[in-house]
């Protein structure tokens, strides 16, 4: 007996609900489309009042910078052809060539050889071939969307953003790798314990994951900076001078990230079944051994998504690197602030945009990639409880 | 798995949090009683300027750090007890504002302010995620299962986007005659300076955060919505339940422990607000506690950092989280209890 009316939602609701999506998403994804819309501009359009100057670049176009009707075309179909390809072929392709076991670094490669292949495309092949194309082309070659440039070469060849990338990489690799090596064998061993020692230890880490960044950073400044003095009873002479240093402050966000580390990855290994380890011991191995040859074959899911988490937080992080770096040499979120803090002219801050854009531009290529890993790890650490 | 092994899979990460996390904090409790400052020396200095009748000649008394061997200014350190938590908390001016009865004067020590605002910050926009939250999880729960997979990906933006650009993000479509703020300016016709007060910036970075994180809640709330028992669903429909009934006495104490859940890590994330005062360069008119802690480790014009301030406030902020977690915490531990009984 099912009342249709109850079942059936009227129409307002399912409309009401409708139109709440569609304004989240505008909310959503209009900040970021706007800022990417912006850099692309000289200043005049970028920061002018009107929304429809600013899309359309008039200035930009008048000075000659833009782009015609089959540049978008082309350029549009390229980007959805791609999206289409990482959301399906990229995940069969990796699941069919990677070794047995090796998941995560097959994941890696493919990855990164999908996306250098992309911008060598991207930017690299399609502009040359594009403008001749605009060149036989006649009216349909003729621009119509002010676009430029300028403003990305700046950032990236006049301002040694590349320094920063860098360093980038350096420290979320470093983070990455050692928060998970050392994560992926606690997570399992909390995992596989119910002593009362794994509930503490658990609640200790809770309590260091609500922890003020600044609060550590405190502790590690003074250290960072004497630590030359320090070591050298240890390392004598060649003992280092910490402060300054991109590697040292992997130490520094592994830390900060390892209690969120072993929380995830220990509600991953209880979604698997102890059977199977079990049955491992039963055939004589040892626990690190059943660890190694049947967990992790296993776990590369868990292990790919708490990656993700780290190398964000790696990635994103502004306090630690900005105070345990020297301003010269630090990682893209910290090296941008200071670009906008010394914004002189509009010029300045159209470049600081398009500094902005090249760093959250990895991300997004990122959430398309691993949205299904990114949403289980989500829930995964809530719905255990 | 025993003792053993347990500690030895373990040991690693054990060893790690306490090297690289508790040693620091012990040694930021250290600092907090300490202050480390040049070693001053008094000189007689005379500075003789030449002019035409002969020289001028001047005595001066001067204070001058002492410069060592090896080109350094030698400093030491000095145990002063809680005068580096008196000079943070500064109690006389608060008391003397409490006794004008002056608010203002009251928010013009720099502690009490990043206070009063990390603690309303924290407290206003936790509801406002849930809320947020809650409703986006509940629409794409309701829409077709095609859009689903896009609004998602959607929601997912603002949520991992590093917080000091999605700061900065909403301040350059504020600033100056920023594209919104030329539309408010147009519907409400009058002219708005969004960075000129403390209150506009401050529902700015409200605004800013909901925005980063309701995603986060909404995709929780989202995967507990996919477990609902169908059969309750269904019984309280036969039961003549009406549509608000259903989500307020089926779904919702379905979905409470994910609610605490959210809340208690939007508590941890909020209470450290610090990049959107960075994104929104809004020192001048508002600081937060994280951000109280950075400015004073960040070196003056002279170089010098006050670490033992910077270790007071770190001390003060942790206590400040602390109790704001232990209701949620003994929640866990007394579900821990009865799980085990």
């Amino acid at each position: 007996m099912k009342d249709k009316n109850l079942i059936q939602q009227p129409i307002a609701l399912r409309l009401s609900s409708y139109f709440f999506l569609i304004f989240w998403c505008i909310v959503a994804a209009f900040p970021i489309f706007w800022i990417s819309v912006m850099s692309v501009k000289l200043p005049l359009d970028a920061f002018n009042s009107n929304p429809l100057n600013v899309i359309f670049g008039m200035e930009t176009l008048s000075k000659g910078k833009g782009l015609s009707l089959i540049d978008i075309t082309v350029g549009l179909s390229i980007i959805l052809f791609t999206a289409k390809l990482t959301t399906g072929w990229l995940g069969r392709m990796v699941n069919k060539y990677s070794p047995n076991g090796y998941l995560g670094f097959g994941w890696i490669i493919g990855a990164m050889a999908f996306g250098l292949s992309f911008i060598i495309i991207f930017f690299g092949i399609m502009p040359s071939v594009l403008s001749l194309f605009n060149d036989i082309s006649g009216p349909l070659g003729n621009n119509i969307l002010g676009f430029s440039t300028e403003h990305y070469s700046t950032v990236w060849f006049e301002m040694d953003f590349i320094k920063n990338f860098q360093n980038s990489i350096m420290v979320t690799t470093g983070v990455v790798t050692i928060s998970l090596t050392f994560g992926t064998l606690a997570g399992y061993g909390l995992a596989r314990s119910g002593s009362n020692l794994a509930f503490w230890i658990l609640i200790i880490a809770l309590i260091f994951r609500a922890l003020p960044h600044s609060v550590l950073v405190t502790g590690y400044l003074p250290f960072f900076i004497n630590s030359a003095e320090i070591l050298r009873p240890i390392f004598g002479e060649s003992a280092p001078t910490l402060y300054g240093m991109p590697w040292a402050t992997v130490a520094v966000l592994v830390a900060i990230n390892q209690p969120f580390t072993i929380w995830m990855l220990r509600s991953f290994f209880q979604s698997i079944p102890s059977e199977l380890d079990e049955a491992a011991r039963v055939d004589g191995c040892s626990h690190f051994q059943a660890f190694r040859r049947v967990i992790m074959p296993v776990m590369w899911p868990g292990v790919i998504t708490t990656g993700l988490f780290s190398f964000l937080l790696a990635y994103n992080d502004f306090l630690v690197t900005s105070m345990l770096l020297e301003a010269q040499n630090t990682t893209m979120v910290p090296a941008i602030a200071s670009m906008f803090n010394m914004e002189t002219t509009t010029t300045d801050q159209v470049v600081a945009v398009a500094a902005a854009v090249s760093i959250i531009a990895p991300l997004f290529f990122l959430v398309m990639f691993f949205q299904r890993q990114i949403v289980s790890g989500l829930t995964a650490g809530a719905v255990k409880g | 798995m025993n003792q053993k092994t347990f500690l030895a899979f373990i040991g690693p990460s054990v060893l790690m949090m306490v090297l690289f996390i508790a040693l620091p904090l012990a040694t930021v409790l250290k600092q907090s009683f300490y202050v480390t400052q040049p070693v001053y020396q008094t000189l007689e200095v005379e500075t003789c300027s030449p002019t035409f009748t002969g020289q001028v000649c001047l005595k001066e008394i001067k204070t001058i750090p002492i410069i060592g061997d090896n080109g350094k200014v030698i400093t030491q350190t000095n145990f002063v007890g809680f005068v580096n938590y008196q000079n943070v908390i500064e109690f006389p001016r608060a008391i003397a504002a409490f006794a004008n009865k002056s608010w203002s004067q009251f928010m013009a020590i720099d502690f009490w302010k990043a206070l009063r605002f990390t603690l309303s910050f924290t407290l206003i926009t936790l509801p406002l995620v849930l809320l947020f939250g809650l409703l986006i999880a509940l629409c794409i729960n309701n829409a077709a299962k095609s859009i689903r997979g896009p609004v998602i990906f959607i929601s997912l933006l603002p949520m991992i986007i590093t917080p000091v650009i999605g700061a900065l993000s909403i301040r350059w479509l504020f600033i100056g005659d920023g594209i919104l703020t030329s539309f408010l300016e147009w519907w409400l016709v009058r002219d708005i300076a969004m960075f000129a007060q403390a209150w506009t910036i401050e529902l700015m970075m409200m605004m800013y955060r909901v925005w980063h994180v309701a995603p986060f809640a909404a995709i929780v709330f989202y995967a507990g919505l996919q477990t609902v028992n169908q059969d309750t669903v269904e019984s309280a429909i036969i039961d003549g339940a009406s549509r608000w009934q259903k989500l307020r006495y089926v779904i919702l104490p379905h979905l409470m422990p994910l609610i605490v859940f959210v809340t208690l890590i939007h508590l941890m994330d909020s209470y450290r607000v610090f990049e959107e005062v960075v994104g929104f360069s809004s020192q001048a008119h508002v600081i937060s506690l994280q951000w109280l802690t950075y400015d004073f480790l960040t070196s003056d014009l002279m170089g010098n950092r006050s670490i033992g301030r910077a270790s007071a406030s770190s001390m003060l902020t942790m206590i400040g989280i602390v109790l704001l977690l232990i209701p949620v915490l003994r929640g866990v531990w007394l579900d821990y209890k009865g799980k085990r009984l």
